[in-house]
């Protein structure tokens, strides 16, 4: 699986199929970010993090405005350093076969900018605006995100929790992209 | 050491200090876990509480021997110890049972036996205590501890049958739990830590079912599950890994977006259904009879005539589809009608019959197939109530992975959300709608025109190409020979362009105007297949008129040989004449076969050749000479081409209705599109990447997939309409295909039927056909087709009702919410003012 040389017990192995979608390639691509970092040998499960920066300037996320955002909501301290673990998670979750559910879970995750488990206006304001890179006028950010939260708050509290998030993308049939 | 009474205080604490220290162990890593394996089980809710339900059981019989206080502060006293020595030495082994001891404590201590509420009262408590908050770490930190492996086994044997039960149950669950574990949304670790966990107690609980009653069969069993499940696990990656130009079409995706790359997926599609169609022809109809059939040069209709023989291996001749390949498996002209071939008994003509028919019939099902399930997939129809929220949320496309499409994107979606801002500020003024009303209203009636023009130019020169044909060919110069096809290939070339022009005054989003496009241009389209049939119609009918003259000189010509070569009045013996010598008739389903593969043959040469001098010769020529040219070509007038999606995508449609409706007196259509589509995809791939750039608006193809098909199935319906036709009303060739000497071509079904079926057979099929029971059966076919459109509708309706309950519903409860949240608010100002008034 993957890289010739890399070495999984075939437990190891086992076990990351089930848990996962597609596992070829990944740790290649692991290890190509950082080869002096990354260990060949994986049986005796060593333990190393690549830092954040390493991890956004990989092709699949380099032009995404999102990204340092999705690193962080796949690694365990936050910061946005990940394991090889996080790492095979992140793509597992990003990968085309990953149900809809799932994703919206690590969606909304995404789109916490501060991270208080509810998509408040600054958290809006913060996406439109990497959406746009910033070309809207202050008025009209305000505009769209006083929308968003008027069409999909449930609840009357100006926010958006994960479950109105959840029922407002389920019904979008953009969203698996 | 602390006594029985105080370790209610004291429980607290412990709890807290073992969680601090269960948190700090498990940021460790997953090393320390695997050491764990024999004492640790962790898992869902659910099958933790049928573990807890088990363990409290074997805790019972454990207990059982001595009295309940004492055993109490005993075994409590005892845990202390040890939790002291495990806070001192922090041994592993120890805390095990430090933990198992916690639970005991937990379920001692909270009073009741019933093992339920102490297990939840636990639960709580360790969910007080922690700090994290999602839901799956928490049913983790209860961990329902098992006795060592050897207690276990023994406990099973002594377990009763429901308990066996239970066992069962949790076992189950936790096989639930490993299939479900993809889609939960927990931290790798977490989840390769339960796994782990769940496939152990899989594993030993299994094994250990089976005890008593045919273990070694259960144990066979599960064992077999197993590998099975592993083999299909490998033949899904094997799958997901054969899945052809996979990484071509996702690095176009990344480069161009979803619009381009659903061309790729369509064409990839196409290629599919048309292998079945190839693996059809090619095996049932061709090899067959390239097998088991009478070899070339046996039979009149299998040799090239004299005349021709001299010419029949230049290449021109070939190319143009004559000569030998004329003669050979890849047309109708070459079957023999005998009844069954070879040493299988295999009845040719039946089976030519039967795979035409069924090559239609397969296309039809995969194509609705196909639609039936993107309408499934693209929703419950389109909600307008979420048109901000979805703005946001899902406009990025997160398979760009290119600059400059990036770029494109950004600015697609900066445009978008302006676009919608504006929309929203202008909804309460209509003036504009008028206008663009009226533009669209305009633009639609120069296209009619258009197409009208057309239509009637196409007509016009059709009438008098075939004018020139009766005239003689050779008086006329080469534009008028080849008017008609000179007229259509520059109306499809200039007609589109000039649609184009017309859809900018409509202002529609841009896929909406990719449809209007295509559904004008393919109306364009139609008028080109009018011709070609009316021309095809036309050669028909001059053959067949050709074939009775040649009839009526066969028989004179034999009876000539005869009256030449034999004196004699008894039974003439058959003279030998060579084949290539017997005066042919003219075999117009050849003469059909032809002029499809040559149709198909200039159409992917025009196809190949406007690839590369319209991309890439243009791309070259402004590459390289935008250094000594007056304005920036790039930017300006010539610039790089884009990806042309609704062209492409009608010419592939066409190209395969063209199939359809050859491949019945071409059984090498099929083989001749396999090729053709496998180089195209190739081709275009190529020239996509290295001439094309992305389009200026970036839209997403959800929704246009279900146009495709539509537009498919419409093609294979008007493609299968003539070939029906000719089959059904045009008696065959006398003298070559697999028909020949029938009246008509469905004649075979009557022949199998009537000698190969058993006689019951043929009686019951003759009452079946009687126009009595056929016409009864067609009518209730209509009762239930009108029966489902009308429950349809019905439903439909009845969806549009409960979505609009729920946006009632869901407006009362924001209402409400609103409300409370008010009166919550006025109360705390309330009780606010309240307390400032007390405090004054």
């Amino acid at each position: 699986m993957g890289n010739k040389q890399t070495i999984f017990t075939d437990e190891q192995l086992d076990a990351y199929q089930v848990s996962l979608f597609s596992f070829s390639r990944l740790h290649g691509r692991y290890h190509e970010l950082a080869p002096h970092l990354v260990p060949m040998d994986y049986t005796n499960e060593p333990d190393c993090k690549l830092p954040l920066a390493l991890i956004v300037n990989m092709p699949e996320l380099k032009e995404n405005p999102f990204r340092n955002r999705i690193v962080e909501s796949f690694s365990e301290d936050g910061m946005g350093n990940l394991s090889f673990n996080e790492f095979v998670d992140m793509f597992s979750v990003l990968s085309e076969m990953a149900p809809r559910e799932l994703k919206a879970i690590y969606a909304f995750k995404i789109y916490d900018f501060n991270v208080d488990n509810y998509l408040c206006k600054e958290d809006l304001e913060k996406t439109l605006n990497k959406l746009t890179k910033e070309e809207l006028t202050p008025e009209e950010v305000e505009l769209v995100c006083e929308k968003t939260i008027e069409e999909a708050d449930l609840d009357g509290d100006h926010k958006l929790s994960f479950a109105d998030f959840e029922n407002m993308i389920s019904r979008a049939p953009d969203f698996l992209r | 050491m602390s006594t029985a009474g105080e370790q209610d205080a004291g429980l607290s604490l412990q709890e807290e200090h073992e969680s601090k220290t269960h948190r700090t162990k498990r940021r460790d890593g997953d090393r320390q876990k695997k050491k764990r394996r024999n004492e640790r089980r962790k898992g869902g809710t659910r099958a933790g509480e049928g573990e807890e339900d088990l363990q409290a059981v074997s805790e019972k019989r454990e207990r059982s021997k001595r009295k309940r206080a004492k055993s109490k502060q005993e075994t409590s006293r005892r845990e202390n110890n040890e939790e002291e020595e495990a806070q001192l030495t922090g041994v592993r082994e120890v805390e095990e049972n430090v933990d198992k001891g916690k639970k005991k404590q937990g379920s001692t201590k909270k009073g009741e036996k019933k093992e339920d509420g102490g297990k939840q009262l636990v639960k709580g408590k360790a969910r007080e205590v922690k700090k994290k908050n999602s839901e799956p770490e928490t049913s983790e930190e209860d961990d329902d501890e098992e006795e060592d492996n050897d207690k276990d086994v023994v406990r099973l044997e002594c377990l009763s049958p429901e308990e066996l039960e239970k066992l069962k149950e949790a076992v189950d669950e936790r096989k639930k739990l490993i299939q479900s574990l993809r889609g939960k949304p927990w931290a790798m670790k977490k989840k390769l830590v339960t796994l782990r966990e769940s496939q152990e107690f899989v594993e030993k609980y299994e094994g250990a079912l089976g005890k008593g009653k045919g273990r070694k069969l259960y144990a066979y069993k599960v064992l077999m599950t197993k590998k099975w499940m592993k083999f299909q696990r490998d033949f899904e990656n094997f799958k997901t890994a054969c899945i052809p130009w996979e990484m071509k079409i996702k690095e176009i995706e990344s480069h161009f977006g979803s619009s381009v790359a659903s061309y790729f997926l369509f064409l990839r599609w196409m290629y599919g259904i048309n292998m079945i169609l190839f693996g059809l022809t090619f095996g049932l109809v061709m090899v067959p009879e390239a097998l088991m059939g009478r070899p070339y040069g046996s039979m009149p209709r299998k040799t090239v005539p004299r005349a021709e023989e001299a010419s029949a291996m230049d290449f021109a001749v070939l190319w143009d589809f004559g000569g030998y390949a004329q003669y050979s498996v890849l047309f109708y002209g070459y079957y023999n009608n005998q009844r069954t071939v070879g040493w299988l008994k295999f009845r040719m003509p039946l089976s030519y019959f039967l795979v035409g028919v069924g090559t239609v019939a397969y296309s039809y099902m995969v194509v609705i197939r196909t639609m039936a399930r993107n309408a499934n997939e693209s929703g419950v129809g389109d909600d307008n109530s979420f048109n901000f929220s979805w703005k946001m949320f899902t406009s990025w496309d997160y398979l760009i992975g290119n600059a400059e499409t990036a770029d494109n994107k950004f600015a697609s979606i900066t445009t978008s959300f302006k676009e919608a801002i504006l929309e929203e500020q202008e909804s309460h003024k209509d003036d504009n709608i008028h206008l663009t009303r009226f533009l669209r209203v305009l633009a639609n009636f120069l296209v009619l025109c258009c197409l009208a023009g057309s239509g009637y130019l196409i007509y016009f020169v059709v009438r008098r190409s075939q004018k020139f044909a009766l005239d003689g060919l050779e008086n006329h110069t080469w534009w008028e020979r080849n008017e008609v096809n000179m007229v259509m290939s520059l109306l499809g070339m200039f007609c589109p362009m000039l649609f184009d022009v017309i859809s900018t005054l409509e202002n529609y989003h841009p896929r909406v105007a990719l449809q209007w496009q295509l559904g004008r241009i393919f109306a364009l389209f139609l008028g080109n297949l009018y011709t070609f049939i009316i021309a095809l119609m036309d050669e028909i009918n001059l053959k067949r008129k050709e074939e009775k003259i040649v009839k009526f000189n066969i028989t004179t010509w034999e009876a000539s040989l005869y009256n030449g070569t034999v004196s004699e009045n008894s039974t003439a013996s058959p003279v030998t004449i060579h084949p290539a010598d017997v005066p042919r008739g003219p075999c117009w389903e050849t003469m059909v076969g032809q002029e499809f593969v040559r149709l198909i043959i200039s159409d992917t040469m025009t196809t190949y050749i406007t690839l590369l001098i319209g991309d890439f010769l243009r791309a070259v020529l402004v590459r390289f000479l935008n250094y000594c040219w007056c304005w920036d070509l790039e930017a300006g007038f010539p610039s790089y081409s884009e990806f042309d999606v609704s062209g492409n995508v009608l010419g592939l449609i066409f190209n395969q209705g063209m199939i359809w409706m050859g491949s019945f007196y071409a059984p090498c259509l099929p083989a001749l599109n396999v090729i053709r589509l496998h180089v195209s995809m190739y081709l275009q791939c190529w020239a996509v990447m290295c001439c094309n750039v992305p389009q200026e608006r970036v839209f997403k193809a959800s929704g246009s997939n279900n146009f495709y098909m539509a537009m498919l199935l419409v093609i294979l319906f008007l493609s299968t309409l003539p070939a029906i036709y000719t089959i059904v009303s045009i008696p065959p060739s006398f003298d070559c295909g697999p028909f020949s000497g029938k009246n008509r071509m469905f004649d075979v079904i009557h022949e199998t039927l009537e000698s190969d079926f058993p006689p019951w057979f043929s009686k019951v099929f003759s009452y079946a056909s009687n126009p009595g029971l056929v016409l009864p059966f067609i009518l209730l076919m209509v009762l239930a087709i009108y029966y489902l459109q009308s429950t349809s509708k019905s439903y439909r309706e009845a969806n549009v009702e409960l979505k609009k309950k729920l946006q009632m519903a869901r407006m009362t409860a924001q209402e409400q919410q609103r409300n409370n949240n008010a009166s919550v608010q006025d109360q705390e100002s309330g009780s606010l003012n309240s307390n400032i008034n007390k405090e004054y």
